[in-house]
């Protein structure tokens, strides 16, 4: 196993009261596992990768555990964190592209980071460029500030600049919905191929996407108001969900080849709870057409087979 | 009804303009009442620049853009406020359309100034009810909220509803839904699929080819400025001529396919070259679709 995560909660400090954005996580990663997180906006996605590797100044790690390679990282210890940071666990953050400093060549950011860490640009630079050549870039584009390159050209720099340390955990954060379609596919290709090539162990992919995280991932997690709802793998994830908000979310997919004619699209009705005051028992309660008096408390995870786990009272009809 | 003919813009780049960049080469293409043109391609070809041109938010280097027959280039004032009577556009990021500091329904009032003086408030209230309810808002819930208070799904409706009070011909949508999430977009789409039963045509730029499939009749598919192929979308989805379209469906994530399950490499394609010749002409392969350079 490279990562097991028990009962993580995380919330934001408001002034209104905590926001429960992790509440109650626990799933692992074995080695050379590519997992897949999906759910609506605001589920909670970028809040678990941040969990794992930088909590911001208003989150707060209120339990549970995640163990990296047999040692339990030190969550909400910022300290403690920084060392395993980029080289141990690594984070493509969402809108990374356009945080890449405009005002330095992209060499000279690499170096100055590398710097940052007590490591040496001259050691790395070799690793880099075959590395840059291996995602179709030119050593050039080290001269290059980030506004000279494309979004696909800006994102494989970002993909290769935090794998660069060889980390056991890579994050990658949405690191394709700014992409038009080829690019977007060139980028989901990379991060396996990274993998395959061993310069990450194992990856956290997180979209709301769907269909595109099925092309590359080995299981698919599906997160709701911030606990993860079902996690199987991929195959079984699209053909076989059992948890109705994963089948509510399928639904929700058009494929090339539906026409608005033939068929329409469900969106899932209502909206997801704010987490100030989840509800108790379900949290898709209000919304799941299955609703029942017996969801109106929290429902188990039941295994209905190995490798696939449901939360929902009615998993195992 | 919308016409562009024989369409191109080039616009000034570099220090003081010195250079000239080429976004639209030749574009032609019509929408009719009750249509939906999805126009795709990669970022930069083009999409954008030819919404921002049928606004009229950006000139027309050479050709003609006509609405039932007329050139719209407008004259002046009075010209360019008839021509938003009936040309509305909608863009990607709902949020920057709405200032913070207002409530959102400000954006209604703004349109009985400027378009309505002389319609009395309750009866505008009621217009408003109406196009909202249009659109499947409930006006309770969103009228005299802030837009921190709403969702994306709930902002980009609510400007769809404000086009519609200016009872429109023709609604220009460029990636409204790219921003929203799966469930928010299904339900924009299916607006714009009722909105086509009512009459309106719409200019549909996305990137999504499942999305530009579901709900227009016909596509066009631009690369570097120019269009490579055009047709109707049942017969350009399914056979791609042009090696880019090839290329750009096969890209497609879907759940049916996975990419590692073919093993095609991507075609090769002509690099960019010199944007002011003209692109090579489109040819009919089949009814309802045309390729370019064949
Ligand atoms: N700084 C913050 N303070 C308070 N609440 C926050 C903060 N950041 C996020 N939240 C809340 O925490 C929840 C989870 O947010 P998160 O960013 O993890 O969602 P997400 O699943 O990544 O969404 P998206 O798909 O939009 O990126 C949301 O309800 C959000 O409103
Ligand atoms: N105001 C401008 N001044 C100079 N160049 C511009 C301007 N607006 C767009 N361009 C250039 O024109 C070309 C076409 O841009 P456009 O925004 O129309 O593309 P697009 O197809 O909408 O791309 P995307 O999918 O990324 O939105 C690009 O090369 C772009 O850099
Ligand atoms: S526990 Fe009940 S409400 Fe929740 S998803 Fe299952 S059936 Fe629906
Ligand atoms: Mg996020
Ligand atoms: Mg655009």
């Amino acid at each position: 196993m490279t990562l097991e995560v028990e009962g993580l909660k995380v919330h934001y400090r408001t002034l209104k009261g905590d926001v429960r954005a992790l509440d109650g996580v626990s799933f692992s990663l074995a080695d050379g596992e590519i997992v897949g997180l999906a759910g609506e906006s605001g589920c909670g996605k970028t809040t678990l990768g941040k969990s794992l590797i930088r909590l911001d100044g208003r989150m707060r790690h209120v339990a549970g555990t995640a163990v990296l390679d047999g040692e339990e990282l030190p969550i909400g210890d910022d300290k403690a964190m920084n060392p395993r940071r980029w080289s141990a666990v690594s984070i493509i953050p969402q809108y990374s592209m356009s945080a890449l400093n405009p005002t330095r060549r992209i060499g000279r950011m690499i170096a100055e980071l590398l710097r940052s860490r007590g490591k040496s640009y001259r050691d790395h630079r070799d690793e880099l460029v075959r590395r840059l050549e291996l995602v179709g870039l030119e050593a050039r584009v080290l001269d290059n500030y980030p506004i000279e390159l494309s979004g696909g050209m800006k994102q494989r720099v970002v993909m290769v600049l935090s794998t660069l340390l060889d980390p056991s955990l890579l994050i990658a954060d949405e690191v394709t919905s700014a992409l038009d379609v080829t690019n977007q596919k060139a980028v989901a290709e990379t991060l396996v191929r990274f993998r395959d090539m061993g310069f990450v162990k194992s990856m956290i992919v997180v979209t709301h996407d769907l269909s595109l995280v099925y092309q590359i991932a080995d299981t698919i997690m599906v997160m709701y108001a911030g606990q993860i709802v079902e996690k199987a793998p991929a195959e079984t994830i699209i053909k076989a969900p059992r948890h109705p908000y994963t089948r509510a979310l399928i639904g929700a997919l058009p494929e090339v080849g539906l026409e608005y004619g033939d068929e329409r699209l469900q969106s899932i009705p209502g909206k997801p709870p704010h987490l100030l005051h989840p509800p108790t028992g379900c949290r898709f309660r209000a919304r799941c057409p299955l609703a029942a008096d017996e969801c109106a408390a929290e429902p188990p995870i039941v295994a209905v087979e190995a490798g696939h786990e449901v939360s929902c009272w009615k998993a195992a009809d | 009804m919308l016409e562009l003919r024989n369409v191109w813009k080039s616009y000034r780049v570099g220090t003081l303009g010195s250079k000239r960049l080429t976004a639209v080469r030749d574009v032609s293409i019509d929408i009719a009442p009750g249509e939906v043109l999805s126009v795709v391609g990669e970022s930069g070809s083009g999409k954008t620049t030819i919404g921002k041109m049928v606004l009229q938010l950006t000139s027309v280097t050479r050709g003609s853009i006509l609405l039932d027959g007329a050139d719209v280039t407008a004259r002046g004032h009075a010209a360019r406020k008839a021509y938003y009577r009936r040309v509305q556009g909608v863009f990607q990021d709902p949020f920057s359309s709405y200032n913070p500091i207002f409530k959102a329904d400000r954006i209604f009032e703004a349109v009985r100034e400027s378009y309505f003086p002389a319609v009395k408030r309750a009866e505008w209230s009621a217009r408003v009810d109406d196009v909202l309810q249009g659109v499947r808002l409930d006006p309770g819930s969103v009228l005299g909220k802030y837009p921190h208070q709403l969702s994306g799904g709930q902002l980009q409706r609510m400007l769809i509803a404000r086009a519609l009070l200016l009872d429109i011909q023709v609604l220009v949508a460029d990636e409204i839904i790219s921003m929203l999430d799966a469930s928010t977009r299904i339900d924009v789409l299916n607006l714009l699929g009722e909105l086509k039963e009512r009459g309106l045509g719409v200019l549909f730029i996305t990137h999504d080819l499942s999305l530009a499939n579901y709900i227009s009749e016909r596509v066009v598919i631009m690369r570097h400025g120019a269009v490579v192929e055009a047709g109707a979308t049942g017969k350009v989805f399914t056979d791609p001529r042009h090696p880019y379209s090839r290329n750009l469906l096969a890209s497609v994530p879907q759940l049916h396919r996975k990419w590692s399950d073919s093993d095609a490499e991507p075609e090769a394609l002509e690099p960019d070259g010199d944007r002011d010749v003209p692109p090579p002409p489109l040819t009919e392969v089949d009814e309802h679709h045309w390729v370019a350079g064949v």
